[in-house]
């Protein structure tokens, strides 16, 4: 009976889709795990408590908050916009391209960052937005909300598929390392050679996915709606 | 230097735990929440394993982060009353400071980069680059000590309890460990392939990084388990250059980081920062391109690694 021990995916699977409280769903999920694979109740409180406490690292990021909080309050987002409104002919979809490309070349030199909390609150997901009404006016929150879920998945494509073009980045290492150890020697140099190819391709996608959102709101809105020319 | 590295995150930790319990006094005097016993009982929780988790025994830290699920559980935590920004103070900050506005921004990352160089390393940057990007922001902003804890706790509850999730799925993926759920599922994928058949070998070992990265939340935990389970006996030893194997194997189970929950930290955490009304919104959003990478990659292998 190996198979009752996926019990806790299903849970949070469940969970996720039915949209219960996320934090009680992964912990009834540990904690179902834990009671069918023979761990005692003292001993999952103390496994699980251990390894919250020693990945807090984790939850760092919440020391940026005070800063973003009040660059926030003194107009970021309301520069941001006076920037990007300077700029003519960008339209959000190539905005957010041109910020994958950045953040890709900042992963062949290594410079890993959790980008979330640092640059897409506070300046990718603003200038996006004002790319958007610069071209268009006001768009539906709907559409705002679309803009926002495009500038974090951009970033997440750009360090995801970036991130091995560095030869020592954590990913290579552990590339080189996994193979070691079933035989294999192999060069970091090489991984990082061959992450380039991903690296790319996973450029070139992604310039005609965020191509293919421009057309939609142009088709949405109408091209350079602003303004009623 | 580096020895020093345990200490100062540990100093890092006291901070995020202190101003976890800032807001949950604010969250406790805040009458017009109707949930404020629970709410502020969350934050004070959290505050607590933050600031003390190392100098308490871990099972106490185990039955309080249960106490969290139970919280949330019955609906008793909600977002209180917050100090909002007006239109008018982001208009008269962007007139009076112009593209100045971006230097704190700018420093955090310069910083947090910079000491990512040194012995003291990325995680240490962080912190660092936090409290002096801070500093700049109050000096450039003149912003008063208020302003900044008033900022801090509309950050705090913004984020929320989104904001420790993918630490929670971090402490989930050790229980997984511990209950052998990797062995499960790399052995009932190597029963379905028939050896000897390179392009399935393929797809089993991109698919099943996808698949595992997909209930473990982490790309690195997959490749270890499915290298040695599914890509060495299927793909490795049928005659597949380990390094493009491995390199691809890798980023295929990226894609699968891309469209799971479990992956909070990427996910969830953005749709909660960037205040969505979607919380599922990001996934959705990636979720094209991660099947098109997917069969980029097993392509990619078929035809680069033999």
């Amino acid at each position: 009976m190996e198979w009752i021990k996926l019990i806790g995916i299903l849970i949070i699977l469940v969970g996720f889709i039915l949209k219960f409280d996320t934090i009680a769903v992964v912990i009834i999920a540990a904690l179902s795990t834990a009671l069918v694979s023979g761990l005692s109740l003292t001993e999952f409180f103390t496994i699980f408590g251990e390894a919250f406490v020693k990945n807090r690292l984790v939850t760092i990021f919440l020391l940026t908050l005070p800063m973003i909080g009040i660059s926030e309050r003194f107009g970021l987002r309301q520069q941001a916009i006076i920037l990007i409104e300077r700029i003519k002919g960008l339209t959000v979809g190539r905005f957010i391209t041109l910020y994958a490309v950045i953040r890709q070349i900042a992963g062949l030199f290594g410079i890993r960052i959790s980008a979330q909390p640092q640059f897409v609150r506070p300046i990718v997901n603003p200038m996006a937005q004002a790319a958007a009404n610069a071209q268009y006016g006001e768009i539906s929150e709907e559409d705002e909300d679309k803009i926002k879920a495009r500038s974090a998945a951009n970033e997440n494509f750009a360090n995801f598929f970036g991130q091995n073009t560095f030869v020592a980045s954590s990913g290579v290492l552990l590339i080189v390392g996994t193979l070691e150890s079933q035989g294999y020697e192999v060069a970091g140099s090489a991984i990082a050679r061959t992450a380039l190819i991903i690296a790319i391709i996973n450029l070139i996608v992604i310039a005609i996915y965020n191509h293919l959102f421009d057309l939609k709101l142009a088709r949405k809105y109408g091209k350079n709606s602003k303004g009623g020319n | 230097m580096a020895q020093y590295i345990p200490q100062i995150l540990e100093f890092f930790y006291i901070v995020i735990g202190l101003l976890l319990m800032m807001t949950a006094v604010r969250t406790f005097k805040d009458k017009t929440n109707p949930q404020r016993f629970g709410t502020s009982a969350f934050w004070l929780i959290l505050g607590i394993i933050f600031a003390a988790g190392n100098f308490i025994p871990y099972i106490v830290s185990g039955i309080l982060l249960t106490g969290i699920g139970i919280l949330t559980l019955f609906k008793q935590v909600k977002i209180g009353k917050t100090r909002p920004i007006t239109e008018e103070e982001g208009e008269a900050g962007a007139k009076r400071l112009g593209s100045w506005i971006f230097f704190p921004a700018v420093t955090l990352a310069a910083v947090a980069v910079g000491i990512s160089y040194t012995p003291l390393g990325g995680q240490v940057g962080i912190g660092v680059a936090s409290v002096v990007a801070l500093l700049v922001a109050m000096f450039l902003t003149k912003a008063t000590p208020k302003t900044v804890v008033d900022d801090t706790d509309r950050m705090f509850q913004a984020v929320g309890s989104v904001g420790i999730l993918p630490q929670l799925l971090a402490a989930l993926g050790v229980i997984f460990t511990t209950a052998g759920v990797g062995n499960v599922i790399s052995n009932a994928i190597s029963n379905f392939i028939p050896e000897g058949n390179r392009l399935l070998g393929v797809i089993a070992y991109c698919v099943g990084m996808a698949l595992f990265t997909m209930v473990m939340g982490n790309g690195f935990a997959a490749f270890t388990v499915i290298t040695a389970g599914i890509g060495v006996p299927f793909v490795i030893a049928q005659g597949g250059d380990p390094v493009i194997a491995g390199t691809l194997a890798m980023t295929a189970g990226f894609c699968g980081t891309l469209i799971t929950p479990m992956a909070a930290n990427f996910n969830a955490l953005p749709a909660a920062l960037l205040e969505m009304k979607d919380p599922n919104g990001v996934i959705k959003a990636q979720a094209p391109v991660a099947v098109v990478m997917l069969g980029i990659h097993i392509a990619l292998m078929y035809f680069l690694a033999f």
